[in-house]
């Protein structure tokens, strides 16, 4: 009794605590939004030399760093970390930064389970990095982890994976149910929904996503679990079950995932775009309907992603078709990031150099979506380097280039350091040309034909693959530079003022930088 | 008022670490238990790893909703508070009814496709090819491959146990909201009267769906490994069961503290999540009922 008496009176007068309690037992949104970041970028790193080692090995044709077995599992856990570990743990810490500060929260609403939606994260990581020291190898059956590879001939490893899976799952949740609780219930008085800026709406309909299909994931591991140790046919013929149910299970969950990792870049975009064209958002009202569109429309699209193996005629025209869909809120919002840089007073400091990099070459992965939602067209591209160079464009100019646009724009607020900007414009471009020089000819390989996941291939592809291989290097060294340019805005560097962008707006440019350690105690009122 | 009282947030705690050390524990455990089972290993340190974890969670668990409960008492929440947690509790229910959603896509999904496909239906009847002379039904008896699924002799018709269970689940629904009004109104004997009868269905439901899986397993061969119809019968019931089981969990604690004299007649959070947790059951149990049992 008498602790919680004692805290409530010191509640809002101190900093944070010292030592390592201070992030192990945090209620704070800062440090748990800059633990997410570090975690993220850790797992960013991880991830990405995984990719190196996948991309050292397709430099030549034959095989000559890994075998086949471990190759496979470099693909796996490429993508299961660069999902889980790396996107969306930087936008659920982008979010814990910054939504408190958007709409004049103390908080997040449910402070201590957010700590816990951190702290579950590295618990299931290391559960997953670590079954590649197991009997077996880790999870080799790409990061889709399609039945019967993952059943029946996968490595035991496979149930470590599964209850890895759930950690993270029960993490996104409870992150999602924080995120959501804290937009209704904490919003400053006056801002109502339609005063909410983009990246606080993009997160409540992430949020919304998140809660709809993460517990479907858990479902179809579940399913996985059982056939694998209790002799359920789930995903086996021979008793009445379908491999394909494995697919339609993982891919309702799997479509909204991927616009669950878009959606708030979405958000962010917006605010940089706007803040870096000195003009407001060209069709705030249209931005927020056509988030909600693409967030409803993904629910009915899965099995576009499986028209090959053997959808009925009538199923295959649906899904085509709803997939297209999706093309116009798309570009309702592509057009209205254009239309606020018409005209605008632009300068082009790294955060807008990644936004605009953004915005055309998202469209360009949008583009290649549209081919592959074709069903016919589909058939000639379906598990080819096509698809690897379309979610590639969308993943890595779209959620990545997203996340570095938020962290330059953010970092003085975080730090109350300006960045050098001359680095970080150099990362811009490094990136810029790496990224399109690993997966641009991406494209080629894939309609000549060549298919994903296999660590040989034919000589007619050696040329694109070591250019491929050449910008992946120089992608992936190009992050450590990025590293050093935070590294250097925490511990110095020119004092940030409150608003250090000039045609910036909203809540979080009100505080002082760096933002104390506590904000908002009282709200602020919203006119 | 919400705007005189700030909104609480919590000193640094403890209890997120703990749970996470908790559940890692108990949950790598599980996994090694089935891992080493299957290859024939020792699992002697995986159940212990397994204890280990969960212990922790248990010590959490009454920690953590121990400090909840006491700041509760402290009077620090403001109704702003009390709105965080009816939006957690909303949206933590949304996500339970998109795990069952899964399961129960995956019963129509082998209804409506996969074993009539297996049978030579439709755009797949290629499917047929695999085992020739293969008869679509539902509930499915005999399986594509017999000798690697055995099948069911029988399956569990609608108008026996589960009949009475669904009308004990019903019947509970409307014990937990006479409970409710009588804590409202004040009236804590009633209160505890039909508290104490939901709990008592409740475990009469547990009862009676043991009895149901036994008589299953024993005399009818329906089990986990005969074939689609048990794997999706156990799973969609056995999670129900499971769910049922928290739920009562839910409500015995409540009803110590009620005991205890907590909750006042506009403030008793903690009930009403829990009845609305019990309420969910319920519907997912009515699901169960049509979908499983009688269609």
């Amino acid at each position: 009794m008498s602790a919680v008496a004692d805290t409530h009176s010191q509640e809002h007068h101190h900093g944070p605590a010292s030592g390592i309690t201070r992030w192990l037992f945090t209620t704070n949104h800062k440090d748990i939004g800059t633990m997410y970041l570090i975690f993220s970028f850790t797992m960013f790193l991880l991830g990405g030399s995984m990719a190196m080692v996948i991309r050292a090995e397709l430099f030549q044709p034959g095989l000559q760093i890994v075998q086949p077995e471990f190759f496979n599992q470099m693909t796996t856990m490429h993508g299961l970390i660069m999902v889980f570990g790396a996107v969306m743990p930087a936008f659920v810490g982008l979010a814990n930064w910054m939504l408190p500060l958007m709409i004049g929260a103390p908080d997040m609403a449910l402070p201590r389970m957010n700590n816990w939606s951190f702290w579950l994260l590295p618990c299931a990581f290391l559960i997953l990095v670590s079954t590649l020291f197991m009997q077996g190898g880790a999870p080799n059956f790409g990061w889709t982890f399609y039945a019967p590879l993952s059943t029946t001939y996968g490595p035991p490893s496979t149930t470590f994976f599964i209850f890895a899976v759930h950690i993270m799952g029960i993490s996104s949740i409870m992150g999602a149910i924080n995120v959501i609780a804290t937009i209704l219930n904490l919003r400053a008085p006056g801002m109502t929904l339609m005063k909410m800026p983009l990246f606080v709406w993009t997160w409540l309909i992430t949020a919304f996503l998140l809660i709809a299909v993460m517990p479907v994931l858990a479902g179809v591991v579940t399913m996985m679990l059982m056939d694998i140790h209790f002799g359920t046919s789930f995903f086996d013929a021979s008793g009445g079950g379908d491999p394909v149910l494995f697919q339609h299970v993982f891919w309702f969950f799997g479509h909204p995932e991927v616009y669950i990792m878009i959606l708030p870049a979405f958000g962010a975009i917006s605010h940089i775009v706007s803040a870096f064209s000195r003009k407001p958002l060209f069709g705030y009202a249209s931005m927020v309907y056509a988030v909600g569109a693409i967030a409803l429309l993904s629910f009915v699209v899965w099995a576009h992603h499986m028209f090959t193996v053997g959808v009925p005629l009538t199923g295959q025209l649906f899904f085509m078709y709803a997939t297209m869909l999706i093309a116009v809120p798309t570009g309702v919002k592509v057009f209205n990031w254009v239309a606020t840089m018409f005209r605008g007073s632009l300068t082009f400091e790294a955060p807008m150099l990644f936004a605009v990099a953004f915005i055309v070459l998202f469209t360009i992965g949008g583009f290649s979506g549209l081919m592959l939602a074709i069903a016919p067209a589909d058939f000639q591209y379906h598990d080819t380097y096509f698809v690897v160079a379309h979610f590639h464009y969308v993943l890595v100019p779209g959620a990545i280039f997203g996340i570095f646009a938020s962290a330059y724009f953010w970092l003085p607020k975080w730090t109350g350091h300006m960045y050098d900007e001359t680095l970080a414009k150099t990362h811009f471009w490094l990136s810029f040309v790496g990224m399109n020089l690993a997966f641009f000819p991406m494209h080629f390989l894939g309609l000549a034909g060549m298919p994903r996941r296999i660590p040989d291939y034919a000589l007619q592809f050696a040329d694109f693959n070591m250019v491929s291989s050449i910008g992946a290097f120089l992608f992936g060294a190009t992050q450590i530079l990025f590293l050093f340019i935070v590294v250097k805005c925490v511990r110095g560097g020119e004092k940030a003022p409150a608003k250090p962008w000039e045609g910036a707006e909203g809540l979080e440019w009100t505080v002082p930088s760096p933002a104390p350690y506590h904000t908002f105690a009282t709200p602020p009122e919203v006119k | 008022m919400a705007q005189e009282q700030s909104y609480y947030v919590p000193e640094q705690s403890k209890w997120p670490i703990i749970a996470t050390v908790g559940l890692g524990l108990t949950l790598y455990g599980v996994a090694s238990i089935m891992v080493n089972a299957k290859q024939g290993e020792s699992t002697t340190l995986s159940w212990l790893m397994f204890f280990a974890g969960a212990l922790v969670m248990a010590y959490m668990l009454f920690g953590w909703f121990g400090s909840v409960i006491r700041e509760g008492r402290a009077g620090l929440y403001s109704d702003q508070m009390d709105r965080s947690f009816r939006w957690g509790m909303s949206w933590f229910i949304f996500s339970e009814v998109m795990f069952f959603a899964a399961f129960f896509g995956a019963l129509f999904y082998v209804r409506m496709f996969a074993v009539p496909w297996l049978g030579g239906e439709g755009d797949k009847a290629t499917a047929n090819m695999l085992w020739e002379g293969f008869q679509a039904s539902w509930p499915l008896i005999n399986n594509p491959d017999p000798e690697a699924f055995p099948g069911p002799k029988e399956v569990i018709g609608p108008w026996g146990l589960p009949f009475i269970n669904t009308i004990l689940l019903v019947s509970s629904s409307f014990t937990i909201t006479v409970a409710h009004h009588a804590l409202k109104a004040g009236n804590r004997q009633k209160l505890k009267l039909w508290l104490g009868a939901t709990i008592l269905l409740g475990l009469a439901f547990l009862v009676l769906q043991a009895e149901e899986y036994v008589h299953a397993y024993q005399d009818l061969d329906l089990t986990l490994s005969s074939g689609i119809y048990g794997s999706t019968f156990f799973m969609l019931t056995g999670f129900h069961g499971a769910h049922v089981t928290l739920g009562t969990i839910m409500l015995i604690v409540m009803f110590f503290r009620v005991q205890k004299g907590h909750f006042t007649e506009d403030s008793h959070f903690g009930f009403e999540a829990s009845s609305w947790y019990w309420h969910f059951v319920d519907v997912v149990w009515l699901c169960l009922f049509v979908f499983v049992y009688i269609i």
